[in-house]
C-alpha cells in the first residue's frame, strides 16, 4: 500500500488553477493486488496522487478521518470486506466525493447498478490509462456543481443580484427562521460553507460571468425538507418531478437544480431503506429472533446521530412521524427509525461517524419518506457494514459521550451510535445538511417490542419533549412506519446498571407514537439509548413493527431497568419542549426519565403494547425493577394513548399527541408523562441485565414499533 | 554477451506471445508504466499476479470439488480471477476464466471442471513463457537501461 502525502489544502482547486490535474488527490479500493498495483501505477503516470488500500474499511477510516484529504476514490465493485456499491453510497453521502466504479463486469445490470448507486463514473477492466486521464472531469464537475449551490443564492441565477442580501455566503432557502438552528443543524457545512462563502464572496464581484457564478449551497433545513417531503407525497413518490416539487414547495430563490439533487438523494435513500429492510429481515431471520423485523438503529452520534434506521423487511417501513398535534419544533435529534413500508422514515444521519457530536442533536436527520409509499424503502443496509460501523460509531460515539450528561453512559452512544453509523446509508442522504432540518427530531419509533429482549443500544437521545418538535418536523414526513428494516441498536447499556441513567428511556421515549397515521416521534433525538455495553457484539436491532405509519418507539417489550427510569432529570422536559433548539437536551431526556413514574403504568403499557405487538410483556414485567424510576407522571391519556397505539389506532395516538404534546406547557406536564411513561417504557424494555434486549418487532400493525435489538 | 542477440530474441519471445494470443494490449500499457522510477514494474505486477492466482485457483479448485459446490462463489472466484488476468493482459487464461464464469452461471458443474482444467493450464502455460521473458529481459538487463526489448 502506497501512501503518499496529500497536498496542501483540501483539493484546492484554486490552488491548483492550472495545474489541476495534476496533484489530484485518488484513493484507489480493490482487493485485487494485481490490479491495485496496476492502478496505481497508471494513476501516478497521470500524475495523480494516489493512495492505495485493499479493504474497503480502511479506505472508509481513511476518509472519515479527513474529509478534505482526497478529491476522488476509485473503488472496485468486488470486494470481500464490503460491496463496493455500498462503499460508493457512503462515500457519497458521507463525504460527497465523487466515485468511480471498477469492475471486471461489463453487464448492463452491473452498470446499471453502479449508476443507481450514485458513481460518478463506471470503468471496466482493465483499466486504460486513457480513461484515467479523463477521470478529474468528476472532481471539477462536482465542485463546480457544489459551489453553485452553496454560493449566494441570489448569484446563482441572476447574477446581477448584489450578494448583499446573503452576504455569508450561504443561505438557508425559504425557512429562514432558524439559521441558528440550522447553523447548528449543519455543523458539518459549516466549514465547507465558510470556505465557499469566501469563496463566494470573492466571486460576487464577478456578476458579469454567469458561468463563473457560484451559488450558495442549499441549506436543506428541517423546514424545507417538510416542505420538500410534503410536496414529493403530495405528487406521489413516482410522480415528483422537480418542476413540480419546486411549485409545490413555492420556495424562493429555491432552484430546479437544488430540488433535483436533492430528489435524488432523497431517492436513493428511500431505496436503501427498503433494501435495509430486507436486509434486516434476513439477519432477524438468521439472528432466530422471534419478531420478524428488527429494527436497527442507526448510530447516535452523542444524542443519537441516529443514522438511518435499517427495517427488517418484514417491517414495512414507518411513516414519519408526524404528530399532527405536536407543535413544531425543529429538533435537531431526530431519531427516526425508518420504517421501511408505508412511509418509511428515513432517519437522517446527520453526521457521520466522523463527526459525532454528541451535543449536536441537530445530527439527527430524519428523513420521512412519503407516506405513500408502503414498501421497505430501505435498501440493504449491509448489516455488516452496520456492525463495522457500530464498532467504529461505538469508539465515536463513546468519545462523543463524554460530553453527554452524565445521564448517558457514553456507551450508550457507542453502540447505539454505531449501529446507527451502519446505516450510513440513511445518514447519508443527509449529506449533513439535507435533511438536517427536516427531522430535526430525533424521532425513534421503537416498534413495540414483541421479542422477549429488548435490546437497546445507543443511546438514543430521547427528548421527549421534542416530541413537539417532532410533530412539526414530522408534519410533511410521512408517517414512520414500523421500522421494519431498522435494527435498532439503541446503545443501551443493557445489563449494567448504569442503564438507570443511560437514557435508555429517555430515547425510546422518543418514540413518538404516531397518530392519525402520521407516526409521531415521541421523543424525536431523544432517545438516549446509552449502550453501555458494547453494542458491537450485539445486533441490537429493535425490530420495529411495521406499524403502519404509527412509529411509535415504544421500548415496548423492553425490559425496562427501573434504573433507567432514573433519568437525571435535568433539564425539564418544559425546558426541552419549549426550546427546540435544544437538542441537547440528554438533559431533557433524564428530566423525562425523572418523571417517570412508576413503571408499574409503564409496564401497564407496555404490557398493552406487548400485547398488541407480541410484546414480550415477561421480559418487561421482569425487567422493570422500579426502583429507579420516579414515580412516572403517568398520565391516563398516555396510557390511553399507549393502548390505542396497541390498537394501531392512529387516531387515539395523535389525539393522545395532541393532548400531551401540543403546547410546550401542556407538553410538560402531559409531555412529561407521556415522556415518562416512554422512558419508562424503554426503560422497561431495556433489560439491563442483559444485553441481549431485542427489541422484538410485535406486530404492532401499525402499533408501535417493537423495539428489538438483537445483541 | 551480445546484446544485440538477446534482445533480439526477447523481441521475437514477446512477439510470439503477442502472436499466440497469450498476451493482449494491456501489457504494453504495462510496458509503458515502467520507466526509471519503476524499471521492474512489469515483472512485479507479474509475478504479483501469478502470486495471487495460484491462490484463487486453488480456492476455486477447492470450491468445485466440494459435493455442492455454491456456485455463486465460484463465480466470484472466477470474477476475482478475470479481473487480474485482464489486468496483466493474460488473454488466454482470461478467456477461459470467462468461459468458466458462463459455465458457473449455466450452474453446469461438469463444464466448470473442464474449463478449470483449460484455466490451470493456460496460466500454467503463461506464467513459463512469462518467467522465460523475463529471465532473458533480466539478461539484458538494467546494464543496457532499455529493459524493453524492441519489436
Amino acid at each position: 500500500m502506497t501512501v503518499e502525502e496529500k497536498w496542501g489544502s483540501m483539493g484546492g482547486d484554486e490552488d491548483q488553477g492550472d495545474q489541476f490535474p495534476i496533484g489530484m488527490r485518488v484513493l484507489a479500493v480493490d482487493d485485487d493486488p494485481t490490479c491495485l498495483k496496476v492502478l496505481e501505477n497508471l494513476l501516478l503516470r497521470c500524475q495523480y496522487h494516489v493512495t492505495t488500500t485493499n479493504q474497503a474499511i480502511k479506505a472508509l477510516n481513511m476518509l472519515r478521518e479527513n474529509k478534505d484529504k482526497f478529491d476522488l476514490v476509485i473503488s472496485d465493485v468486488h470486494m470481500p470486506d464490503m460491496d463496493g456499491f455500498k462503499l460508493l453510497e457512503l462515500v457519497g453521502l458521507e463525504m460527497d466525493l465523487p466515485v468511480i466504479m471498477l469492475s471486471a463486469n461489463g453487464n448492463k445490470d452491473a452498470v446499471m447498478m453502479g449508476i443507481s448507486h450514485g458513481a460518478c463514473d463506471y470503468l471496466l477492466k482493465p483499466v486504460r490509462i486513457e480513461e484515467l486521464r479523463n477521470i478529474w472531469q468528476h472532481v471539477v464537475r462536482r465542485r463546480k456543481f457544489d459551489h453553485k449551490e452553496r454560493c449566494s443564492f441570489d448569484n446563482g441565477e441572476d447574477h446581477d443580484k448584489p450578494l448583499a442580501a446573503n452576504s455569508e455566503g450561504t443561505q438557508t432557502i425559504g425557512d429562514n427562521g432558524p439559521l441558528d438552528h440550522s447553523g447548528k443543524v449543519n455543523r458539518k457545512r459549516k466549514d465547507q460553507n465558510e470556505e465557499d462563502e469566501d469563496y463566494c464572496d470573492e466571486n460576487t464581484h464577478e456578476s458579469e460571468d454567469p458561468s463563473s457564478q457560484k451559488k450558495p449551497r442549499v441549506v436543506w433545513s428541517v423546514e424545507l425538507h417538510r416542505k420538500f417531503v410534503a410536496a414529493v407525497n403530495q405528487l406521489g413518490i413516482d410522480k415528483a418531478v422537480p418542476k413540480r416539487i419546486l411549485d409545490l414547495m413555492n420556495v424562493e430563490k429555491l432552484t430546479r437544480e437544488n430540488v433535483a439533487s436533492h430528489l435524488q438523494k432523497y431517492r436513493l435513500y428511500l431505496k436503501r431503506l427498503s433494501a435495509v429492510a430486507s436486509q434486516q429481515a434476513n439477519m432477524a431471520a438468521a439472528l432466530g429472533g422471534r419478531d420478524t423485523s428488527y429494527l436497527h438503529m442507526g448510530t447516535f452520534n452523542g444524542f443519537g446521530n441516529f443514522h438511518g434506521l435499517s427495517t427488517s423487511g418484514p417491517l414495512q417501513g414507518f411513516t414519519a412521524f408526524q404528530p399532527s398535534g405536536i407543535s413544531r419544533r425543529t429538533n435537531p435529534n431526530l431519531l427516526g427509525l425508518p420504517g421501511l413500508a408505508p412511509g418509511t422514515v428515513q432517519i437522517g444521519l446527520t453526521q457521520n461517524t466522523t463527526n459525532n457530536h454528541m451535543s449536536d442533536l441537530s445530527k439527527f436527520q430524519h428523513i420521512v419518506a412519503p407516506s405513500n409509499q408502503h414498501e421497505n424503502l430501505l435498501q440493504g443496509i449491509p448489516t455488516s457494514l452496520e456492525l463495522d460501523q457500530l464498532q467504529q460509531n461505538q469508539k465515536r460515539i463513546q468519545e462523543a459521550n463524554n460530553r453527554l450528561p452524565g445521564v448517558f453512559s457514553g456507551a450508550s452512544n457507542n453502540s447505539f451510535i454505531s449501529a446507527a453509523n451502519s446505516s450510513m446509508i440513511l445518514q447519508g442522504h443527509q449529506q449533513q445538511t439535507e435533511l438536517r432540518g427536516l427531522i430535526s427530531q430525533s424521532s425513534i419509533a421503537m416498534p413495540s417490542i414483541g421479542a422477549d429482549r429488548l435490546e437497546m443500544s445507543s443511546g438514543v437521545t430521547s427528548h421527549l419533549p421534542d416530541l413537539s418538535r417532532c410533530n412539526e418536523t414530522w408534519q410533511s414526513a410521512p408517517s414512520l412506519s414500523g421500522y421494519n428494516a431498522n435494527t435498532l441498536s439503541m446503545g443501551s447499556s443493557y445489563g449494567n446498571d448504569n442503564m438507570a441513567s443511560s437514557n435508555m428511556g429517555g430515547n425510546l421515549a422518543s418514540a413518538v407514537p404516531q397518530f392519525n397515521g402520521n407516526p409521531l416521534n415521541i421523543t424525536s433525538n431523544n432517545l438516549l439509548t446509552t449502550a453501555q455495553d458494547s453494542l458491537m457484539g450485539r445486533d441490537m436491532q429493535c425490530r420495529t413493527s411495521s406499524l403502519s405509519g404509527n412509529t411509535l418507539l415504544m421500548p415496548s417489550g423492553i425490559d425496562v431497568d427501573p434504573k433507567f427510569l432514573n433519568f437525571k432529570s435535568s433539564a425539564n422536559l418544559k425546558q426541552k419542549l419549549e426550546d427546540p433548539t435544544q437538542l441537547n437536551a440528554l438533559e431533557s431526556n433524564i428530566t423525562l426519565s425523572s418523571s417517570l413514574t412508576s413503571t408499574l403504568p409503564n409496564q401497564t403499557l407496555l404490557n398493552t403494547v406487548a400485547d398488541s405487538q407480541r410484546l414480550h410483556s415477561r421480559t418487561y414485567s421482569k425487567k422493570v425493577d422500579g426502583n429507579t424510576i420516579s414515580p412516572p407522571c403517568f398520565d391516563t391519556s398516555f396510557m390511553s394513548v399507549y393502548t390505542k397505539m396497541n390498537k394501531s389506532n392512529i387516531d387515539s395516538r395523535l389525539t393522545f399527541n395532541e393532548e400531551n404534546m401540543l403546547g410546550s406547557s401542556k407538553m410538560q406536564g402531559g409531555f412529561a408523562s407521556s415522556n415518562c411513561n416512554f422512558d419508562e417504557l424503554m426503560n422497561a424494555m431495556i433489560k439491563p441485565e442483559r444485553d441481549d434486549v431485542i427489541f422484538v418487532d410485535g406486530e404492532i400493525g401499525s402499533d408501535l414499533f417493537p423495539l428489538s435489538t438483537c445483541m | 554477451m551480445d546484446y544485440s542477440d538477446l534482445r533480439r530474441q526477447a523481441a521475437y519471445m514477446k512477439k510470439s506471445l503477442f502472436d499466440q494470443g497469450y498476451l493482449d494490449e494491456q501489457f504494453y500499457q504495462l510496458e509503458d508504466l515502467q520507466d526509471d522510477v519503476s524499471p521492474n514494474f512489469v515483472e512485479e505486477v507479474v509475478t504479483l499476479f501469478f502470486k495471487d492466482s495460484s491462490r484463487l485457483l486453488s480456492n476455486i479448485e477447492q470450491a468445485l470439488e466440494k459435493n455442492s459446490p455454491d456456485f455463486q462463489k465460484l463465480d466470484s472466484l472466477t470474477h476475482q480471477l478475470k479481473g487480474s488476468t485482464s489486468s496483466i493482459g493474460a488473454l488466454k487464461v482470461k478467456n477461459e476464466c470467462t468461459l468458466l464464469r458462463e459455465y458457473c452461471n449455466k450452474e453446469n458443474l461438469d463444464g466448470c471442471f473442464r474449463t478449470f482444467q483449460k484455466v490451470k493450464r493456460e496460466h500454467a502455460i503463461l506464467r513459463q513463457k512469462l518467467e522465460a521473458y523475463f529471465q532473458l529481459l533480466r539478461q539484458i538487463g538494467p546494464a543496457e537501461g532499455a529493459s524493453r526489448p524492441v519489436i
